[in-house]
């Protein structure tokens, strides 16, 4: 292609203000982005890619500045040395924006319409009624149903999925010549980041738009992207088609960040992750050199100096002295080897066995409600739930927000009473609350909550947050819970240093390690671990993930490890459980996941996760609308309105009974087990 | 909403019982006996006895408390103790219609006022302007009431006094005393100062509250979207960031204003000003007038209670997710 990119950047450098000194916070970036092209501009946190997107937009905070020699041109119009004002005709008009998280990102008190409107008012001059008509023409071309109706709606009236489509629909009202978009799938489900993925690639084949997608997740790109530009530490590492990228990454960054992506069907028992060792550099001590050189395996003398960011084949840059040897396969980074034996099988009773437990929260009666006697409805966030966890087990638990997979961690651990059902521990009932139980069955009961930060206490330091289960569960004296402390530290690869910190001073990483220390302090028999690594960026990710598998081969402790991420169950689990609206549909061992047949729910959720291999496409049929509303839960099966593979009014009508697939394999279904692997096998092949 | 507003009148039902028996009962316990206090010191025990009868005060608590809530709801309020004896109804309605004015014109300087400021001080967060006004409204608001005003009036109402025009105009006059068939029009000018120096109390508080709602506001997500549509910064500014930055600003507001009709017991005093506040110091307290106190602290709770139930609905319309949810 020859034609002029609409976007090029080049030598693009910005830079932060921090205690009076001005920090260089990206460095030497270059784009090109043609029209109709989407390309993808990934990296953890810190990498620079917010800043670079920012940049580019030309809306930096007060205390940011792109610096005088960065070019930034739009269709050949330089932005780096606009004015505000002047960026004020651009902004809306020929450059649209998708946030990160549409419930905040829209006007809480504007209806939606109104927000789409008046930036055609704005930009093209229409009367109201103009504005308000094509305002709703937008709304139908996001597909969103009854766009009349949604238009006179308020932001919080609509799901997150609706959200984000109308974020698009005003992003793209103006036809603007570079739309950027900024994680805007992060915040969503992944059946419905699926859908939103499948609209935005549709509206810039459409309009022609060039895409800068902002992003750190590897799925989403190989998906979504036509290019993709790798950030680390403010610098461009490397920058190639996608297919190339994935299939031959030439940079060690790109090759270590690819390779700590968990897929479908990698399993703890067969290798560990790959993680990156360390963290990627603060603004004030960024290498003067190559700025991955401290964390990269394939590190020589040279690597102290900077490398250039050159052309390494036809559309393609990267930045690394040693690339060469890299493509010719010279050197290459080593994989990781299993250096523990996973725990014994367990043989006999279960360690946890939980029956029919059910958790229903009674809902508010409105007034009318009230006047007309209506008896107060509940929801039922958890249904009824049997499972049960052998020793030295990780049941994995997976669904999507509003499943009741954290109500039921909280049930268990005892934080909520239960409503109904029984929770039994070795054999002892512990149905009660935290407050009703035995002081030793707190000890053997552990939790990892999703957000460390929330739940270390800031104002104690790590040595204070380990010592107090080391006491008071684990009934040591101070002395020998201090000592117990340092060795806790040491098994979740934290230095005796880290006692005397503060969590403030921790990284997210450290946090959720301090978090696992503490969970492991009371020597328990079993952790129930609440999204432990989605807050996490890939490469700690799986690290933490690693040191979990690790700490359970060396003692013992079984996992109840949930999450919304299908790929990061698969590798932890031994047994796999899926939960839709307050009930499992499937249980089934791990290395069932890629083998049908399986629930249409599970089915579903395998098929909308964004594999970071672009030669394996996600599947082209989405579940139809949302999870209904809590507390109207469908009758019969409660996945049949959305489900693709609903059999006919029986499933309207009458609960699905558990059919057994397998050994260990459970599908709560109408349609038999063997009918579903035959349909789900052709629609592979 | 419809939800939302039943629970807030029924809760606001609750507090005014409650407020009222309160009332009646402090009046009770007060001591000195009522009838001995009407008849005065040389009057028989029989004489006494037979008042006490006729006032109802031998009833049991619970009747006499429901005897008064129903007179005080068909507007029967009784007549002052105090000689000469006056009807208390149109007594207090007069002063009420006096401390309303006072607290409409206050209202009207500082609402304006104060939005502006905090929303200017908002927007300029950290700098010299910001710093400048909020040590102005802070230093004015940490003077007492009786300070400002007495100030008010030597410097302004005095040093006006003199001048020709000044006078004939009728402008700040030191005392704010009125007829009390004067119309808003005519009674403007002895509003002038009292509201000033009410308004300084005032000020300070809303400077601070909208100053606060603004920076918070500012930093949210939606602001950015505003702004990466390329709408004008005034746009940005007053459709988007205070159209919900002064929703928590203005149920504040609605709420005090129970206060600015009620409470303005000092700015009344200073400028002699016929209010309720004033009735309720000189005349009431002063001559242990319990069913004036009684009247006045239930309009008082009254007015006071229909502010905070504007508040509250106020901001269920102006917030959607309440009004919808």
């Amino acid at each position: 292609m020859s034609a002029e990119p609409v976007l090029r950047v080049s030598d693009l450098a910005i830079s932060y203000r921090v205690n009076g000194h001005w920090l260089r916070a990206v460095d030497g970036v270059r784009l090109s982005i043609a029209a109709g092209e989407i390309a993808g501009l990934v990296g953890e946190s810190g990498s620079g890619k917010s800043t670079v997107a920012t940049g580019v937009l030309r809306y930096l905070p007060a205390n940011g500045r792109v610096e005088p020699h960065s070019q930034i041109a739009l269709a050949g119009d330089d932005l780096a040395a606009r004015s505000r004002r002047a960026m004020r005709r651009i902004w809306g008009a020929r450059i649209g924006f998708v946030p990160q998280d549409p419930g905040a990102a829209l006007n809480p008190s504007l209806p939606v319409g109104e927000q789409i409107a008046e930036v055609l008012r704005r930009h093209e001059g229409l009367s109201r009624r103009a504005a308000r008509d094509r305002a709703l023409e937008m709304l139908r071309r996001v597909h969103l149903p009854d766009a009349a109706g949604l238009a006179r709606r308020y932001p919080h009236e609509l799901s997150g999925g609706q959200q984000q489509r109308v974020a698009i629909a005003m992003a793209l009202s103006v036809s603007p010549q570079l739309l950027v978009l900024d994680e805007p799938t992060t915040s969503l489900d992944v059946t419905t980041e699926a859908a939103i993925l499948d609209l935005v690639r549709e509206q810039v084949s459409q309009t022609r738009a060039a895409a800068l997608y902002v992003t750190h997740n590897l799925g989403v790109v190989a998906q979504l992207c036509d290019r993709v530009t790798v950030l680390y530490a403010g610098e461009v590492m490397e920058d190639a088609p996608v297919r190339d990228l994935f299939a031959r990454p030439l940079h060690p960054y790109t090759i270590a960040l690819i390779r700590s992506v968990p897929r479908l069907g990698t399993n703890k028992h067969r290798a560990p992750l790959p993680a990156i060792p360390g963290q990627p550099p603060s603004l004030s001590e960024r290498p003067a050199g190559c700025v991955f050189e401290p964390r990269c395996p394939l590190a020589i003398p040279i690597c102290r100096t900077k490398p250039p960011l050159e052309p390494s084949g036809s559309g393609r840059l990267v930045r690394c002295h040693r690339w060469q040897e890299i493509a010719a396969g010279e050197v290459a980074p080593e994989l990781p080897t299993l250096d523990v034996q996973p725990a014994p099988t367990s043989n006999g009773d279960p360690l946890l066995h939980v029956e029919r437990l059910a958790k229903h929260f009674p809902l508010r009666r409105t007034f009318d409600q009230f006047l007309r006697r209506e008896p107060p409805q509940t929801v039922r966030a958890v249904d009824g739930v049997t499972l049960a966890i052998p020793q030295g087990h990780t049941l994995g638990l997976v669904g999507e927000s509003g499943s009741g997979k954290t109500t039921l961690a909280r049930v268990i651990i005892g934080l909520e009473p239960r409503t109904g059902g029984s929770i039994k521990l070795l054999g002892e009932d512990v149905s009660g609350t935290v407050r009703e139980r035995a002081h030793s069955s707190l000890a053997r009961l552990q939790m990892v909550f999703q957000n460390p930060q929330d739940s270390l206490n800031p104002y104690m330091t790590v040595g204070q947050a380990l010592r107090r289960p080391l006491m008071k569960l684990a009934g040591l004296s101070r002395a020998e819970a201090d000592a117990q402390a340092i060795r806790l530290l040491a098994s979740v690869n934290l230095g005796p240093e880290y006692a005397r910190r503060m969590p403030g001073e921790l990284s997210g990483g450290e946090k959720q390690r301090v978090a696992i220390a503490r969970a492991f302090a009371s020597d328990p028999a079993l952790i129930l671990a609440d999204e432990p690594v989605s807050s996490l960026d890939v490469s700690i990710q799986a690290a933490v993930l690693n040191l979990l598998a690790r700490l359970q081969a060396e003692r013992g402790t079984a996992y109840l490890f949930i999450s919304h991420d299908l790929a990061v169950v698969g590798y932890l689990a031994d047994t796999i459980a899926v939960m839709y609206l307050g009930e499992l549909v499937e249980t089934m061992p791990a290395e069932s996941l890629l083998r049908p047949p399986h629930h249409p729910y599970t089915e579903a959720l395998i098929a909308a996760i964004p594999q970071p291999d672009p030669d394996r496409p996600t599947a082209g049929n989405r579940l139809r609308g949302e999870p209904p509303a809590p507390g109207d839960v469908p009758r019969g099966c409660p996945f049949h309105p959305r489900c693709p593979r609903k059999l006919g009014p029986i499933c309207e009508t009458d609960a699905p009974p558990w059919q057994q697939a397998g050994s260990g394999h459970w599908i709560k279904c109408h349609i038999p087990p063997g009918d579903l692997a035959t349909m789900q096998r052709q629609e592979h092949d | 909403m419809g939800r939302f507003l039943v629970r807030r009148a029924i809760f606001m039902l609750g507090t005014l019982v409650l407020t009222t028996v309160l009332v009646f009962l402090l009046t009770r316990v007060l001591p000195g006996d009522v009838a001995r206090v009407l008849l005065g010191r040389e009057a028989s025990p029989e004489a006494v006895a037979a008042k006490r009868e006729e006032l109802g005060l031998n009833d049991p608590l619970p009747v006499q408390y429901v005897t008064w809530a129903v007179d005080f709801v068909r507007g029967d309020w009784g007549e002052t103790f105090a000689s000469p004896r006056q009807e208390i109804l149109p007594l207090v309605s007069e002063r009420l219609v006096n401390s309303a004015r006072l607290g409409l014109l206050t209202l009207a300087i500082a609402l304006p006022l104060g939005i502006l400021l905090g929303v200017i001080a908002g927007l300029s967060e950290g700098s010299l302007l910001d710093g400048a006004i909020s040590i102005a409204s802070l230093s004015v608001v940490s003077l007492p009431e009786f300070v400002t005003g007495l100030f008010l009036i030597n410097t302004v109402a005095l040093k006006w006094r003199d001048n020709p025009i000044a006078d004939a105009v009728g402008w700040f006059p030191a005392s704010s005393a009125v007829r009390a068939d004067a119309s808003f029009r005519e009674a403007l000018p002895a509003l002038w100062l009292p509201a000033l120096a009410a308004t300084f109390v005032l000020l300070a508080y809303i400077v601070r509250l909208v100053r606060a709602s603004v920076i918070e506001e500012m930093k949210k997500d939606y602001v950015r979207t505003a702004e990466l549509k390329g709408l004008p910064a005034r746009t940005v500014i007053v459709k988007h960031v205070l159209r919900n930055a002064l929703i928590p600003t203005v149920t504040v507001i609605a709420t005090s204003s129970g206060w600015l009709v009620s409470g303005l017991v000092v700015v009344e005093s200073v400028f002699s000003y016929p209010g309720l506040g004033r009735l309720l110091l000189t005349t009431a307290i002063d001559n242990r007038d319990l069913p004036l106190i009684q009247a006045i602290v239930t309009v008082t709770a009254v007015i006071i209670l229909l502010a905070n139930l504007a508040a509250d609905l106020l901001y269920a319309l102006l917030n959607p997710r309440i009004r919808l949810g």
